[in-house]
């Protein structure tokens, strides 16, 4: 068994306009050394796989599919193995 | 005139399916019917019609769940051989999020519900979707928006694409949500499918205040005669 986080997050080039609210209150809050704030999904899940290698394979294939649009977000992923006990 | 038939999808979350549906049958007097969104058969529909709402909750993004609909496939398949398909606000979110149009509708740049008339311009007038406009309406004609994902983007390329294919349907007079080079409805490359933001099915009756809707499912009806 494995579990992953997965990081989606709107790609660099597209202007993040609720990133771009959220910084404008930080700001306002007196942090003024804060820039380029984005706002992203995080996404938790558990496959019931072999090993690592097929893990990473279906959640490229599951990210590019649905969980992220390649036309306007980037998506990465951390693969851990469960232990069972 | 040939009777056309519209078949309107209905997803779990659609609510402007009958809407719709009430303009098609009872105004321009078509033969329409609804497809639930698990059927697997277009029903020998003439014209398939993605109607606005939330469908799914707009989970995850909009559109992004309803494009896996088991309908979707049939839709695809449909548009490949060149099929009239027709995507009004939810409706066009699900054919970007299909890859049936090019590009993506992202939070609008004030964050906020926009629902308001907004003025449009067509920019291509012969289109199976524009070719019966009245001439008084094309350089300006009023329709509701109601959203708060539809600001246009994709790259430049597809930009530059749209362009020079003349894929660009309507624009906003006055940009309301931030969409790139002010785009408010485009086709695909082959001119069967179309996607936009504003409703044009909300605004067919004077008594609502606007008939300038029935110019885009009047010329869809002609485009059969």
């Amino acid at each position: 068994m494995y579990s992953a986080k997965v990081k989606v997050t709107l790609r660099k080039s597209i202007l993040d306009p609720q990133g771009k609210a959220v910084e404008t209150s930080i700001r306002s809050l007196g942090y003024d050394k804060v820039t380029d704030t984005r706002i992203g999904k995080y996404i938790e899940l558990t496959l019931d796989v072999e090993s690592e290698q097929e893990a990473r394979r279906v959640m490229d294939e599951i990210c590019s599919k649905l969980l992220a649009n390649p036309v306007m977000e980037d998506y990465e992923f951390e693969i851990t193995e469960i232990k069972s006990s | 005139m040939k009777t056309v038939r519209f078949g309107v999808v209905v997803f779990p979350g659609s609510n402007c399916d009958h809407d719709v549906y009430y303009v098609l049958k009872t105004l321009l007097k078509q033969d329409v019917r609804f497809l639930w969104h698990k059927q697997t058969s277009l029903e020998d529909c003439d014209v398939i019609i993605l109607p606005g709402g939330f469908s799914y909750g707009d989970y995850l993004r909009c559109g992004a769940i309803a494009r896996f609909s088991p309908i979707m496939k049939e839709v695809a398949g449909f548009a490949a051989r060149g099929g009239i398909v027709m995507g009004i606000c939810n409706g066009f979110q699900i054919l970007c999020e299909s890859g049936l149009l090019p590009g993506a509708l992202i939070r609008n740049r004030s964050l906020r519900f926009i629902c308001k008339n907004v003025s449009l311009k067509v920019e291509n007038k012969k289109s199976i979707f524009t070719n019966s406009f009245v001439k008084a309406d094309i350089n300006q004609f009023k329709l509701p928006i109601a959203h708060a994902e539809g600001n246009y983007i994709c790259d430049e390329n597809t930009l530059s694409e749209l362009e020079s294919n003349k894929q660009i349907l309507f624009r906003y007079i006055d940009n309301p949500n931030g969409s790139l080079a002010d785009i408010a409805g485009i086709i695909n490359k082959e001119g069967n499918v179309m996607g936009m933001m504003p409703h044009p099915e909300r605004a067919c009756e004077k008594l609502l205040g606007s008939e300038q809707g029935l110019n885009i499912f009047r010329s869809i009806t002609e485009s059969f005669n």
